[in-house]
């Protein structure tokens, strides 16, 4: 499988997502925002994290309409896989792929921490290395992660079964103080309405080895991995 | 030609910015003050163009970028 990660000016996380994917077995090539085209053979567009134009205007705003979004796009409506990672969650929301808005998180912190989510479904491209209802802890760090949509949006969310992941506590409980942020349902990440789009604020990258505190998110990539291999 | 596009927050979303000047304006002793909302202006510069066409180009521009229309409003002021 390969795999496009895009770079806008301000993202940070491109090569932490890059390892990742390596190290699963999908082939990252790094893309400027600037291109039009995706590289040939792109299985997968992965838009990572960071601070894409200094979260001017509004997260994600700007980039959410550069030149590469219009091939995203484009490959999201063939049927293509893009996942979108904390900053690169609201670019995909800006950019009209899903539904909804990252909102000032609740109490308008930067909350910079690891966090537990329940994976809510495990039969799609990026979820099937993990069990039905697994949590895993991975990390966050964002100031504007509050998923906010109107009520017919989160309705046809819930109702189609697009939640990918809530927050909860270490033990599994799904919202209360398991909820970092204020997300509107708990909401962690979303799917598009073919399940091939998935956005998601937490990072996964950040823990695909033991040496750094733990290999939860390498389930994500060894899914895309498998996947892959399963399409090819 | 100058105009004024104001952005604000659709009614019933969450604007804790807001919360936290009401909050602030309170400790202040200013009094009366029941809520607050913060939004956003743009001040744009336009050349020789008639008022309907900056208009309508503000509008595609608050349509296409200025504005996230999910929780955020607009208003088009040609000054």
């Amino acid at each position: 499988m390969k795999a496009a990660v895009l770079l806008f000016p301000g993202i940070n996380r491109e090569n932490d997502v890059a390892r990742a994917l390596a190290q699963s077995g999908v082939k990252p090539t790094i893309v400027w925002h600037a291109e039009h085209d995706l590289p040939q053979g792109t299985d997968l567009v992965v838009v990572p994290g960071g601070f894409s134009y200094g979260d001017y205007l509004r997260c994600g705003a700007i980039a959410g309409r550069a030149n590469i979004m219009d091939a995203v796009r484009a490959h999201a409506a063939r049927g293509g896989l893009v996942l979108g990672i904390c900053n690169g969650f609201q670019i995909l929301c800006e950019s009209g792929l899903l539904p909804g808005v990252l909102m000032r998180n609740r109490d308008l912190k930067f909350i910079c921490k690891e966090q537990h989510l329940r994976v809510e479904r495990h039969d799609t491209a990026y979820t099937n290395a993990y069990g039905h209802h697994q949590i895993i802890k991975v990390c966050i760090a964002h100031g504007e992660g509050n998923y906010v949509a109107d009520s017919a949006t989160i309705q046809t969310l819930e109702g189609e079964g697009r939640v990918a992941f809530r927050y909860c506590d270490a033990a599994g409980h799904v919202g209360g103080k398991g909820n970092p942020n204020g997300s509107m349902n708990d909401i962690a990440g979303i799917y598009s309405e073919k399940l091939n789009v998935l956005g998601m604020m937490p990072h996964p990258e950040n823990l695909i080895d033991s040496l750094i505190g733990g290999i939860d998110g390498r389930g994500m990539f060894d899914s895309l991995g498998a996947f892959g291999k399963r399409a090819a | 030609m100058k105009a004024r596009v104001t952005v604000t927050l659709k009614t019933g979303v969450l604007d804790p910015q807001g919360k936290a000047i009401e909050g602030a304006l309170r400790s202040l002793g200013i009094d009366g003050v029941d809520s607050v909302r913060q939004g956003k202006v743009f001040d744009i510069e336009l050349g020789s163009v008639d008022k309907a066409s900056a208009e309508a180009a503000l509008k595609n521009a608050c349509e296409k970028l200025l504005a996230n229309t999910v929780v955020e409003n607009y208003r088009v002021e040609i000054l």
